[in-house]
């Protein structure tokens, strides 16, 4: 009987009732909550209105520099006139379709690996769709032959940029990333050993110093008249630190997969590629999928530290815009905060994405 | 015809192709193709960058280290000039780094624990509102924080001529915060000494204190007595030393403010970006190392009449940071990797100081090897930390 006088009253039929008793349990519960609540909206009353006002009542979208300077909020047009700077960078205007398709695809591909992978339908055209994929948007952005004019890649900038150096980045890793792992997992001394001192030196460093090898040694150590350029050479310093990265990711994997499996391999007399191929990466990759869709997203905003060594990314063009006349460098909220509503966008949705499909694989795990 | 001259036992002579079939011997050949492939490719790579370094009349070596820097850095926590040498420019950016890095983890720490909670509290609100603040700022790319803040700090507060003044003798102005601090005494260094030697003895009772309770029992207050020496130690140091009152207060001097400790807007902007940034990460480090424990522990701890602030302290946290250490540790280390990100809005860090270096004398690879020798150094410490620790919270099954 005790039992029953301690539970809470049922919800009375009527929505504001229901609303009060929500309201107690959650908002209302003793006096240090009530505190907190009250707090909490005077925290908000605070903070919100005065946003509302500057990013919309009292905001502009007008794509002028006088429009801007007679009102008291946001200053929207310049993303508005600088929008085609901020996204392609410097890309010669006429051709900016071609970033712009490029992109599509790209994102494209993207979504239908990261949707796909639930489905073995679907997973297996994922490598023939970046096999495919790759040299189309390469074609697109350089162009050079079948009527589209050469575009070097010092022009390349803005959003597409970003999306390629972290898709390429993590694709090209892949593989790598894969051996690298199975090096570390290997019982030859010799090659585990190579594969631990690259994994671990490379994930002791900051991102940024990889990047200043790359574009600082890398000259000096190719052979006198070759020379790659700038892009490239940031390219291969994202992919390579990707790989250290995913070859701790693939571990995880490799390790959960149960010691039986790998028996099993050897009882068939399969070769070691066989039976990694046949039974144990199907079954370890399917274990990486969620956090390797993690380590796509902190390689998506690592990306932005191309800025550092003189590349236009995403970043890199919102400063230039900022730059590119004195009057709008005062409109740099505006910038960021466009800049930063993008890159939430793509990085919260794929957090999500990634959460979910952890708990969807983990779901054929447990029948 | 002679007879085939076998090896007695052996029923015939092993082919090369048997060879190559032994698994062993396979495996042997795998590793000396890698390492040799590694050994050519290195030799290549050095070869050729000595044939350019030649050319571009580069010489090797860290001779250059005892050349004078003649850059100014614009903040120091030693002694330094641009007549010093390049030895002592890296050790101030090395300071430089461990300053913000320090800071920033303290502060991450504190934020990222009180998020971490109110993102487990019962109140809906509050829970919400951590949930924002975390997905916000952990899915935003840490350098456009940076130069977010940045950019914010010096157009946020007035020029120096008309400061912001919230406390007597704190200023806030565009060029950064500036604050009274003391004039150097000796009476301080003597209060450092005390507040070493408090902290020692501290330790000490403490061990006595545990040994104590395990022996009869009787616990100690050890709370009260630790402050008591401590501040004890250090007031009386400060009364030996002379009780200097003298401080330096900031105050404006034609263009700009002398005196006081100033905290440059770069400072600010680096401390600001990382700290937000990895509070985040720390806030779901925490959230999950709590979630971990679980709720039977905090009924065990009930039904023995423990009080609930005591079970929180003995038997939940250490619980939780059996799980929240090793993943906490590797925030740290994010941190002060991500410190380096302090070169692209100019706060004279490691990175950035080796970034001059490099341009001013062209020492492209001893520059990069001592700032990566470094940060591989710290990231050493930290896993040497990390086995120890793990070793000492493991679980001693039976």
């Amino acid at each position: 009987m005790s039992e029953n006088a301690k539970l809470p009253p049922l919800p009375t039929g009527t929505v504001t009732g229901r609303a009060v008793t929500w309201a107690k349990k959650n908002l209302f519960d003793g006096w240090f909550n009530t505190l907190l609540t009250i707090g909490s909206i005077a925290f908000l009353a605070w903070l919100i209105p005065p946003i509302i006002e500057w990013a919309i009542i009292n905001a502009t979208l007008e794509p002028s520099i006088e429009a801007c300077s007679e009102v008291t909020g946001a200053c929207w047009g310049f993303v508005n006139a600088n929008l085609r700077l901020i996204l392609f960078g410097t890309y010669p205007y006429d051709e900016q379709w071609r970033p712009l398709l490029a992109m599509i695809i790209l994102i494209g591909i993207i979504c239908a690996s990261l949707g796909g992978v639930k489905y073995p339908s679907v997973r297996k055209w994922i490598i023939p769709m970046w096999v495919i994929g790759v040299p189309v948007i390469a074609f697109l952005m350089w162009g050079g032959f079948l009527g589209l004019t050469y575009v070097q890649n010092s022009y390349w900038g803005g959003l597409p940029l970003t999306l390629i150096l972290s898709s390429i980045g993590i694709v090209f890793a892949f593989p790598f990333g894969l051996l690298l792992a199975l090096g570390r997992q290997s019982n030859m001394p010799a090659l585990k050993t190579l594969s631990v001192v690259y994994i671990e030196v490379i994930r002791g460093v900051p991102l940024i110093t990889v990047l200043f090898m790359a574009s600082v040694m890398f000259p000096l150590f190719l052979p006198d008249g070759v020379t790659i350029d700038k892009l490239l050479r940031a390219q291969i310093g994202i992919i390579m630190f990707t790989a250290a990265y995913l070859a701790e990711v693939f571990r995880g994997g490799l390790q959960a997969v149960p010691r039986g499996q790998f028996e099993a391999g050897e009882s068939l007399a399969l070769p070691y590629w066989k039976s990694m191929r046949l039974i144990i990466l199907p079954q370890a990759l399917r274990l990486v999928i969620p956090p390797t869709v993690n380590s796509f997203i902190s390689m998506f905003k690592d990306t932005t530290l191309v800025v550092i060594i003189g590349l236009f990314d995403f970043l890199g063009t919102v400063k230039l815009a900022l730059r590119s006349d004195p009057a709008w460098t005062k409109y740099y909220v505006e910038g960021y905060a466009f800049a930063a509503a993008i890159f939430f966008l793509i990085c919260f949705s794929m957090a999500k994405y990634s959460a979910y499909l952890e708990k969807e694989l983990r779901k054929g795990e447990r029948r | 015809m002679s007879k085939p001259q076998n090896v007695p036992g052996d029923v015939r002579s092993k082919s090369l192709v048997d060879y190559l079939n032994d698994e062993n011997v396979r495996a042997v050949l795998y590793q000396i193709i890698a390492i040799g492939l590694v050994i050519l490719a290195g030799w290549y790579l050095v070869s050729n960058t000595l044939y350019n370094l030649e050319k571009q009349n580069i010489s090797t070596g860290y001779g250059f280290l005892d050349l004078e820097a003649s850059f100014e850095i614009s903040e120091t926590m030693i002694d330094y000039s641009a007549q010093s040498d390049y030895a002592t420019a890296l050790l101030v950016g090395l300071l430089n780094t461990v300053k913000v890095a320090v800071l920033g983890i303290i502060l991450c720490t504190i934020i990222g624990t009180i998020f971490g909670v109110a993102r487990l509290s019962s109140n809906w609100l509050v829970r919400k509102l951590a949930t924002v603040y975390v997905e916000t700022f952990r899915n935003i790319p840490v350098l456009l924080q940076l130069f977010f803040w940045y950019a914010l700090i010096p157009a946020a507060f007035p020029h120096p001529r008309n400061a912001f003044e919230p406390l007597p003798g704190v200023l806030l102005t565009s060029r950064g915060t500036y604050l009274p601090v003391p004039v150097a005494d000796n009476a301080y260094t003597l209060m450092g000494i005390a507040a070493i030697i408090a902290l020692v003895a501290i330790y000490f009772i403490k061990k006595w204190a545990t040994k104590r309770q395990d022996a009869t029992g009787q616990p100690f207050p050890i709370l009260i007595t630790s402050i008591g020496i401590f501040v004890g130690l250090v007031l009386l140091a400060y009364l030996i030393g002379g009780a200097p009152t003298e401080m330096s207060i900031p105050a404006l001097k034609g263009f700009n403010i002398q005196g006081g400790y100033n905290i440059s807007p770069e400072f600010m902007a680096v401390l600001i970006g990382l700290t937000v940034y990895t509070s985040t990460y720390v806030a779901e480090v925490v959230r999950s190392g709590i979630q971990a424990v679980s709720s039977g522990q905090w009924e065990a701890a009930d039904s023995l009449g423990i009080k609930r602030s005591v079970a929180l302290r003995k038997v939940i946290l250490p619980q939780s940071m059996r799980v929240a250490i090793p993943p906490l540790t590797n925030q740290y280390l994010n941190l002060t990797k991500n410190s380096s990100l302090a070169v692209a809005v100019g706060y004279p860090d490691l990175v950035s100081v080796s970034n001059t270096t490099m341009n001013q004398t062209g020492q492209a690879i001893e520059a990069i090897s001592i700032f990566m020798s470094v940060y591989l150094g710290l990231s050493l410490l930290t896993s040497l930390f990390m086995n120890w620790f793990n070793k000492k919270m493991a679980l001693v099954e039976r």
